[in-house]
């Protein structure tokens, strides 16, 4: 297939738009990042290529248009020549996609009300938090990365794990993790956050704390929003 | 390990739309299996031991070891037999195609069950809400079905897979929700009924007024009125 333009709609912060450069330069894929300004508005742009779910990432590839972060990670690593993102063997395949389920749909929800609610109902997701890291980390079964001596699909998918979590902490005062708790996590996050591809995409760590400070009442609204659904 | 035995076995509950996605595509690959129906109100150690995690079916298990959440098994299923089967594949070769079908597939995974769920179990305004939410979520997916005989294209596909079971539910929709398919989205049923006509399909889809009936006993069973 012939060359055509990379582009990436994104935002600033967003550890899934984050997910798609990473898998795009891995594969040495040079592309333009667009970034909305989500808290604002959205833009036509965005609306116009994610009419369904209105969200970033949205990968742009020449006419064709890609959403949702764990199908463009794939589609990047089957339509870009370089290093494998996915792991080759179909069960390896299978336990890598159980364990990105698993973080967006189990993970998310308590992530985000263990920080930002209060009280009893935030114990319980606190200690559910816990469970999932424990579920995460025994994952890692010693390996440098979720998926081995490199990065993969998994280590990509957990990105806000290595990342976003301290900084959350810091911004809303909950420590999710003891200092010694979950350890092999922590040496991951650091491998992570200090690979040099990685290194390139991931925001910068005081702008995102402003970022997170500065939006604490829009968050603590979105979650008292999933806590009645 | 979960368990030892050799082949293929499905821990599955006889109306879930998710286990007959699982179902759907062993038959489609011609794969014997071993079907296990499992006790939801009392559950297996199997099941338990197979799925630590989410306690949930489907669950598929290839030699003992397990695969868990059916449009992960399905895609299994497609690639860890996809040359010994001689059958076609279910998502298609093209990256862009692939992308595609797994956006869609995950659209319903996001939209129908939960939205369904809502139609039956809920009264008043928040049945209504649900409403018209199903009528937008069928009519987006007859969007994306376009004019083509199955989601994929020529060929019955992951799509298809993903979301055929859920047929059985549009009389079950229909009946608590006041929605006409053959209405509001007349490709969608169309595609239902050309899907109905595969062994695959036909086999192991629940029939709807069985489908009906039993969220008729869920509803008593939770006391909702």
């Amino acid at each position: 297939m012939s060359p055509s333009t990379v582009k990436l709609i994104g935002a600033f912060g967003s550890p899934f738009a984050h997910r798609a450069e990473v898998a795009l330069r891995l594969k040495g894929v040079p592309y333009e990042l667009l970034l909305e300004e989500l808290m604002i508005s959205k833009s036509d742009l965005l609306l116009k290529h994610n009419p369904i779910h209105k969200k970033v990432p949205v990968l742009l590839h020449g006419a064709r248009t890609i959403c949702e972060s764990l199908v463009i990670i794939e589609y990047i690593d089957e339509a870009f020549d370089g290093p494998a993102i996915m792991p080759t063997d179909p069960y390896e395949r299978a336990m890598a996609r159980f364990w990105a389920h698993f973080m967006d749909n189990k993970c998310a929800k308590p992530f985000m009300l263990s920080v930002w609610s209060e009280g009893e109902v935030q114990k319980g997701f606190l200690k559910e938090v816990k469970e999932n890291l424990a579920l995460l980390q025994a994952q890692l079964e010693g390996k440098r990365f979720f998926a081995g001596e490199s990065i993969g699909y998994l280590d990509i998918v957990l990105c806000s794990l290595a990342h976003w979590l301290t900084v959350i902490e810091e911004a809303t005062g909950v420590k999710l993790v003891a200092d010694d708790e979950f350890p092999d996590l922590r040496r991951w996050a650091k491998e992570y956050t200090s690979n040099e591809i990685v290194k390139q995409c991931l925001p910068d760590r005081d702008q995102l704390l402003a970022f997170y400070t500065a939006h604490l009442e829009r968050y603590k609204m979105i979650a008292k929003a999933m806590l009645q659904q | 390990m979960a368990g030892e035995k050799k082949g293929l076995q499905l821990l599955d509950f006889w109306v879930s739309p998710f286990g007959q996605r699982c179902r759907i595509a062993l038959d489609e690959k011609a794969l014997p299996y071993e079907y296990l129906e499992q006790d939801l109100g009392n559950k297996s150690e199997l099941l338990l031991r197979s799925n630590p995690v989410h306690k949930k079916i489907p669950v598929l298990l290839h030699d003992g070891r397990p695969v868990c959440e059916s449009l992960i098994i399905v895609q299994y299923i497609d690639e860890a037999f996809s040359s010994s089967s001689g059958k076609p594949p279910l998502l298609p070769s093209d990256p862009y195609a692939r992308a595609q079908a797994r956006f869609w597939a995950d659209y319903v995974d996001k939209k129908v069950y939960d939205c369904g769920t809502r139609l039956w179990k809920t009264k008043g305004e928040p049945q209504q809400q649900a409403r018209k939410e199903m009528v937008e979520i069928l009519k987006t997916l007859e969007g994306a079905l376009g004019d083509k005989p199955y989601f994929g294209g020529d060929e019955f596909g992951f799509v298809d897979v993903a979301f055929v079971p859920f047929t059985a539910w549009f009389l079950t929709y229909e009946r608590y929700g006041e929605i006409s398919v053959d209405k509001e989205c007349p490709r969608l049923a169309a595609w239902a009924k050309r899907c109905g006509e595969r062994e695959s399909v036909n086999k192991n889809l629940s029939p709807p007024e069985k489908v009906y009936e039993f969220i008729g006993t869920l509803k008593k069973k939770f006391g909702i009125e």
